[in-house]
């Protein structure tokens, strides 16, 4: 087997291993690249079906061809969507991209919070990977969360082989990484492969392309010609910046991204 | 499609693990752009030098405080493969970090400190990746700079080292001095140490091979869940051999048989086989009662061995200690059952080796035991160097609090 079978192989594994161990079990879909090769992996594993709930959170400032690519997709997949949102009371409030860390964390982390307690879910999977951000690089597989979404990352529990912490506590739910291990140059690889549907908005445009899709007053375009999968594939290996170089949510101040993990956010 | 081959970096506390990784990154000009002028900026608020440590040290308080807590992984390419390094943190209290680190290298590098020499860590380190079955080890012994580039000092630092592994049977690949500071016997040869004629770290690392694909051995199958939907699937990840379509099968431990009527994969028709590491899918001939924690593997081929006593090396990483009596869930490959620790043979100081107890009432975080275990329902266990995955479990309370190799069959 090669590199992306077996990638897609351990995903595959850990996918269907939440699966057996939470009834109550919802994957986060962004819309994104990355989410998008979870959700095709979750009907990989479970031979076309996907056998729970997909969240996508909506904060109201999401491009247009985000919610059209999804709404795409839901009717292309049959997907049972649920749309959680803050919406309205961050309106109301007044809570804008103006205040990143409100913004964030009232459109988003407590946008998920409200939903889950709603749903009661006990575990999440979510499209997340080591190389994005050195935070999530020390990232479990399964990795505990508690009430107040806090991640206690300097005391997570051991995770040896494929052995995960399976068990949920009282008052935590579990966030569930399947990607954890794969590169970005991994995920467009395996875009190819499976010739797999993707939003418009990565491929270049006017020389301009999104390498990684949030909120559009927070998200900019990097200079790219790259307006196919092989290009975004040769120019992805070939660079050097970050991929979140267009998101400004890690930029704020150092360790704002940790300082919005250990608020929830994903 | 390029390879990967994933590494860990183990070793005492400040011994320099986190600024060989930096430093490896640094040389094979794997650092994004402004990565530098960002860790410059964070040292500068920190009031210290430069320091190629903070680039895999991502938490406020691993900067802050100058140690790794948690094992973290990132990824480098060379020109002829691409690297997974997993930094596993030094310090004692964060053991099963290290541990979570190190069972998902195939190769590891010892760093010890040429003024410092071996202490605790470097010695435990050391035990508990023999125990975890990595082979492929590279020492190096670091911060050369700090006494002068002397052969003397390597020679001896090299020779303490040497007597320790040889104890615990880890015969290291190379033993290589280098100053990750400097960059000397990093990435590039240097002029620094004439007296040295081997290779470089990285030249060490691309002589080390990839595990290579278990398809030609034995079937074993465990079972991961059963879906019944349209049709009836058994789904798994292969762990060794491959399974085609009209094998005659075995289920253990029940040791009914069937015939494989089809392998399943979403998108594809008429797959006639799946080979290991692959997470697959098949239907069977019969419909037998199979669920999680059954092994599947070919008739007239040989057996596991399916038993409720097994005899094992624990590694304890909890810190409330294991006393007898304790029921706890023994967890191999997709079996889980619960389980009692029969008899603690013996209690050993994973670092002095020291034994601390024979014939031992409990078990205490980082000690190893010498055990045998009681399941209440029996397992199917294989020994760890025919088939991994069937020789190694875990024991769980809430979290996973031990880590064992099973050493034989009863």
């Amino acid at each position: 087997m090669d590199h992306l079978e077996q990638l897609e192989s351990q995903s595959i594994y850990i996918i269907r291993e939440a699966y057996k161990k939470f009834k109550k079990l919802a994957m986060l879909w962004s819309v994104g690249k990355d989410s998008t090769v979870l959700l095709w992996l979750v009907k990989k594993a479970f031979f076309g079906k996907v056998p729970f709930p997909v969240i996508h959170i909506d904060t109201g400032f999401k491009f247009k061809e985000m919610y059209e690519f999804r709404d795409w997709c839901v009717k292309k997949w049959d997907l049972n969507l649920i749309v959680a949102s803050k919406q309205k009371e961050a309106d109301e409030k007044g809570i804008g991209p103006e205040a990143k860390l409100e913004c964030c964390t009232l459109r988003k982390t407590e946008a998920l919070k409200e939903c889950i307690a709603e749903h009661k879910f006990e575990a999440l999977l979510l499209g997340i990977r080591r190389d994005e951000h050195g935070v999530r690089a020390k990232e479990r597989v399964f990795s505990p969360r508690n009430v107040d979404f806090q991640w206690n990352y300097k005391d997570q529990p051991p995770e040896l082989w494929d052995q995960f912490k399976t068990q949920k506590e009282h008052e935590q739910h579990l966030r569930v990484h399947p990607l954890l291990q794969w590169t970005e140059t991994d995920v467009w690889n395996y875009v190819k492969r499976e010739k797999l549907p993707i939003n418009p908005l990565y491929f270049a445009k006017n020389n301009k392309r999104y390498r990684s899709l949030g909120c559009v007053p927070c998200t900019n375009p990097i200079e790219s010609k790259a307006d196919d999968v092989d290009k975004i594939i040769t120019e992805v290996m070939e660079n050097k910046t970050s991929e979140r170089s267009g998101r400004a949510q890690d930029k704020e101040e150092a360790n704002a991204m940790q300082k919005l993990r250990s608020l929830g956010y994903m | 499609m390029t390879e990967t081959m994933k590494f860990v970096i183990v070793g005492h506390i400040d011994h320099g693990k986190s600024t060989l990784i930096g430093r490896l990154f640094y040389d094979t000009n794997s650092l994004p752009e402004g990565k530098i002028e960002e860790l410059k900026t964070v040292c500068e608020a920190l009031g210290k030098e430069l320091e190629f440590g903070f680039l895999m040290d991502h938490l406020e308080e691993e900067r802050d405080q100058g140690i790794t807590i948690d094992t973290a992984q990132t990824f480098f390419r060379t020109k002829n493969r691409e690297y997974n390094i997993i930094d596993a943190p030094g310090h004692v209290e964060f053991i099963k970090n290290m541990i979570t680190g190190a069972s998902q290298a195939e190769a590891a590098i010892l760093i010890v400190d040429a003024e410092e020499g071996v202490q605790e860590q470097t010695r435990r380190h050391a035990y508990i990746l023999n125990m975890l079955g990595l082979s492929q080890v590279i020492v190096v012994i670091n911060k050369m700079d700090k006494i002068e580039y002397k052969k003397e000092r390597f020679e001896k630092v090299k020779k303490e080292l040497l007597e320790f592994l040889l104890k615990i049977n880890i015969q290291p690949s190379y033993i290589i001095p280098i100053s990750a500071k400097n960059g000397d016997f990093v990435a590039k040869k240097s002029n620094t140490l004439p007296w040295y004629q081997g290779p470089t770290v990285l030249d060490a690392l691309d002589s080390f091979k990839i595990k290579e694909s278990e398809k030609n051995k034995e079937l074993r199958f465990p079972v991961q869940d059963v879906y019944k939907w349209d049709k009836r699937i058994i789904a798994g990840k292969i762990v060794s051999g491959t399974i085609k379509k009209k094998d005659k099968i075995v289920v253990l431990p029940s040791e009914e048989e069937t015939i494989v009527e089809s392998i399943e994969e979403f998108g594809k028709e008429n797959i006639e086989f799946a080979e290991a590491g692959k997470s697959t899918g098949i239907t069977t001939k019969d419909k037998l009662f199979i669920d999680r924690g059954a092994v599947i593997i070919r008739k007239n081929e040989e057996k596991p061995l399916i038993t409720n006593k097994v005899e094992a090396h624990l590694f304890w990483m909890d810190k409330n200690p294991y006393k007898k009596g304790e029921r706890l869930l023994f967890k191999c490959a997709t079996q889980e059952v619960m389980c009692e620790i029969e008899t603690i043979k013996k209690v050993v100081d994973s670092s002095t080796l020291q034994t601390i107890k024979e014939n031992a009432e409990e078990i205490k975080n980082r000690e190893v035991g010498d055990i045998i275990i009681k399941t209440e329902k029996p397992v199917v266990v294989e020994d760890f160097n025919k088939t991994q995955e069937l020789g190694r479990f875990v024991l769980q309370r809430k979290d996973t609090c031990a880590g064992g190799i099973i050493t034989r069959i009863k």
